[in-house]
């Protein structure tokens, strides 16, 4: 009974996000005129076609990696804004290391992860030793660490330095990749499904088993969940803070990959940028559990393919970054009405432990 | 017999004669530094001006921050606050003129302000989160607007507004005609103070002046109060104000609006008077710059207009001559090389590599390079802000209930 219940009210509170965001939807494209019926199911009939399907899951698959990274700093409560600078720094040096080297196959694709990796580990790390050792908030240190890694990128992103133009068009890039740095796509009936699933699997698997199956992983949750007692156990905060932050922006790291390994093969002016808050909304709505990040990472790329439709039907669909807004905001305060349901309950409980103990 | 203790004199710079010594030191030394490498803009009545337009909406960000802060909410969701500010600013603005354009930016921020209140004083949601969904709503919403308003009107296109107009400006009479020979008569040291007098004194919006005034006023609000005194107790322990009868939620509410108001009208600012339209992505990150200048400014709004003086000027840099960029970096890499020598006599190694390798290095660039490039510039308040927020004195102290939800009777 109480086992139930414990699993409504953890499913009630997405829910009732997605359904108010849907009521909003609903209102706004009333209020612009469109039929909001016909076109609400346009988009969901568009969004279930296998081949549309393939294309969120490969759209989801940055974004789970972001929201892994997210996840990482948030069990200890920093906010990792910089995912957007680190993952376009690791894969400008990545695209860079990479096209610059000729390796067999497997090692090539191994460099590149690697070059991505340590990156950005790094430049999240000096986010980490700023507020360790001076104690800098974390949100704003990243903002500007974004702001400084994109003054880097534009510098060095130019034909007098690590880029050419790209022959009939405005977009200046990065030397393509030759073919041994390319992860292959995985063909199915409805289209090819990009090859960095495999690597945002094994990212998953291996956040789940360090969190839970290591002593670190212990020390994150302990500090997570109780961060005096942690300390009094003698668990070392500042370490740890600059270990998980690190850690999250080796994840980040890997954020471009996808674009770079599977489809583009080259970083240019048009690689995307910004996905650090969809990291940390999809964290926020996965609550930080690898399957529930991957969830959510689908959901939100899901909305996004499925309002492609939106233009065909006159609506701007800059109507998708309000509905994000909205599940974010309805599910954080979900979550918390459902925390205080469940701490009330347990009040109770504790309460009637007792009187029986002394009756 | 009393025991005679020596003790070292304290010869500590004192607030505000030190700093005033020091501001005039650098004034000179830069001047000069100005005049020795041909750089003339550095303290052009030009440069100036621009230097009290692009800290405006960056003092108003901090001043916003203060209100919420002591209050003990973190705004993050400062830069959303503004976006909606410019955004509504200047959907009033190009079609009735600045007074509606004030009125609009204004409410949109104190609307945004008061959902942050609901999201994280009523709701307790964790206050980061909550301002940071916030700037994502304010993105969304914005651009949502701009595809059905200014991308179907003549001039407009879904990124920018029609033109916005402006405040007018006043400027103290006669001081042109006075100071203009003076300012162009080439005398080293005396032609950059007249210039920045000039700056400061003329061809001022009213809008700038109004900003000025809030700082005094802030702080009266803030020190002088029985308002200012609940919300800052609000600040330091809601449990100890609930108990007297000051019930937290009420004043955070209100000081969550005042922040969001000031971050609103940081907003119209940059449509009408720093620039003249709305721009998608025109706020840049000053809203954060602006949380960094509360923690800069220790909480106190003096502090907070010096600090977002200071990322002002950097942020202006982007309209200056090459040279001024590289003159500034000379200045810059000298005040550290005298830090690191200041440190280093006193055997203080680990500070005086710290400051003395940057300090160098800037040196050197200048030597070798002479030229900053432009994308360097673009990032410089950033960067500035991130070397302030690391480099400056620890001795902070932010209200004590910062960041923490109050709920009445919650034990944890």
């Amino acid at each position: 009974m109480g086992r139930v219940r414990s699993v409504v009210l953890t499913v009630v509170a997405p829910g009732a996000a997605l359904g108010l965001a849907f009521a909003v939807a609903w209102l706004i494209l009333g209020l612009t005129g469109a039929d909001p019926a016909a076109t609400l199911s346009d988009a969901l009939r568009y969004g279930i076609q296998p081949s549309t399907l393939i294309a969120v899951v490969n759209k989801a698959v940055p974004y789970y990696l972001a929201g892994i990274a997210a996840a990482i700093g948030f069990h200890l409560r920093l906010f990792n804004i910089g995912i957007d600078g680190q993952y376009r720094l690791a894969a400008f040096a990545a695209a860079v290391v990479g096209a610059a080297v000729a390796l067999p196959a497997p090692l090539h694709v191994a460099l590149i992860v690697l070059v991505a990796m340590v990156v950005g580990w790094a430049w999240a790390a000096i986010a980490g030793l700023l507020y360790v050792h001076r104690g800098v908030n974390v949100v704003i240190s990243t903002i500007m660490l974004n702001a400084i890694a994109t003054g880097i990128i534009a510098y060095l992103l130019s034909p007098l330095r690590l880029a050419q133009q790209a022959a009939g068009s405005n977009n200046v890039t990065t030397a393509t990749i030759p073919d041994s740095g390319w992860v292959p796509g995985i063909p199915t009936a409805a289209g090819d499904l990009n090859g960095l699933v495999a690597l945002a699997t094994l990212v998953g698997l291996g956040y789940w088993i360090v969190l839970h199956r290591t002593t670190v992983g212990f020390e994150v949750r302990g500090m997570g969940l109780a961060s005096r007692a942690a300390t009094v156990a003698g668990i070392r905060a500042p370490r740890l803070a600059l270990l998980t932050m690190a850690a999250s922006g080796a994840i980040a790291g890997l954020v471009g990959l996808p674009q770079l390994l599977g489809t583009s093969h080259r970083f240019g002016l048009d690689f995307p940028a910004g996905l650090a808050f969809t990291g940390l909304s999809v964290a926020i709505l996965g609550r930080n559990h690898p399957i529930g990040v991957a969830v959510a990472a689908f959901v939100w790329a899901f909305i996004e393919r499925s309002a492609q439709v939106l233009d065909l039907a006159g609506v701007s669909k800059e109507v998708v970054t309000i509905l994000q807004a909205v599940i974010v905001l309805s599910i954080v305060v979900a979550y918390e009405l459902v925390r205080r349901i469940r701490a009330r309950q347990e009040r109770r409980y504790v309460a009637n432990s007792v009187e029986g103990v002394r009756a | 017999m009393t025991a005679a203790v020596w003790r070292r004199p304290v010869s500590r710079w004192t607030w505000p004669a030190g700093l005033v010594t020091r501001i005039a030191l650098g004034f000179i030394v830069l001047s000069l530094l100005s005049g020795a490498f041909d750089a003339p803009d550095l303290f052009s009545r030009g440069g100036v001006a621009a230097t009290l337009r692009f800290s405006a909406p960056i003092l108003l960000a901090g001043l916003g921050a203060l209100w919420a802060e002591r209050s003990g909410v973190i705004n993050i969701g400062l830069e959303g606050m503004m976006i909606a500010g410019t955004w509504f600013g200047a959907w009033a603005g190009y079609q009735w003129g600045v007074g509606p354009a004030l009125v609009a930016g204004i409410a949109a921020g104190v609307a945004f302000g008061l959902l942050h209140a609901v999201l994280s004083v009523t709701f307790g949601v964790d206050q980061a989160i909550s301002g940071l969904s916030l700037n994502l709503l304010a993105t969304g919403v914005t651009r949502f607007l701009s595809s059905v308003t200014f991308a179907t009107v003549p001039g407009g296109s879904i990124a920018t507004s029609p033109p916005v107009p402006d405040f007018p400006s006043l400027s103290v009479p006669g001081l042109s005609s006075v100071l203009d020979p003076l300012a162009g008569s080439g005398i080293p040291i005396l032609a950059d103070a007249v210039a920045v007098v000039l700056g400061l004194l003329t061809d001022v919006s009213i809008l700038t002046i109004a900003v000025v005034g809030l700082v005094p006023i802030t702080w009266w609000v803030l020190w002088r109060t029985r308002l200012g005194l609940r919300i800052r107790a609000v600040g330091e322990s809601p449990e100890a104000a609930d108990s007297l009868g000051v019930r937290p939620w009420r004043y955070r509410f209100l000081a969550l609006g005042v922040s969001g108001g000031l971050a609103g009208l940081g907003g119209v600012y940059l449509v009408t008077v720093a620039s003249s339209l709305y721009r998608e992505g025109q706020t840049a990150g000053r809203g954060f710059i602006g949380l960094a200048t509360v923690i800069f400014g220790n909480w106190n709004p003096l502090s907070v207009t010096l600090g977002s003086l200071v990322f002002g000027f950097t942020d202006a840099l982007r309209t200056r001559q090459e040279a001024t960029v590289g003159v500034l970096l000379v200045g810059l890499g000298l005040l550290g090389a005298v830090v690191a020598i200041r440190r280093g006599v006193t055997h203080d190694w680990r500070a005086a590599l710290l400051f003395g390798i940057p300090a160098s290095a800037m040196l050197a660039w200048f030597w070798f390079v002479r030229v900053v490039p432009s994308e360097f510039v673009s990032f410089a308040p950033h960067l500035t802000t991130l070397l302030v927020l690391a480099f400056a004195r620890q001795r902070l102290r932010p209200p004590s209930a910062l960041g923490e939800p109050f709920r009445r009777g919650d034990a944890g």
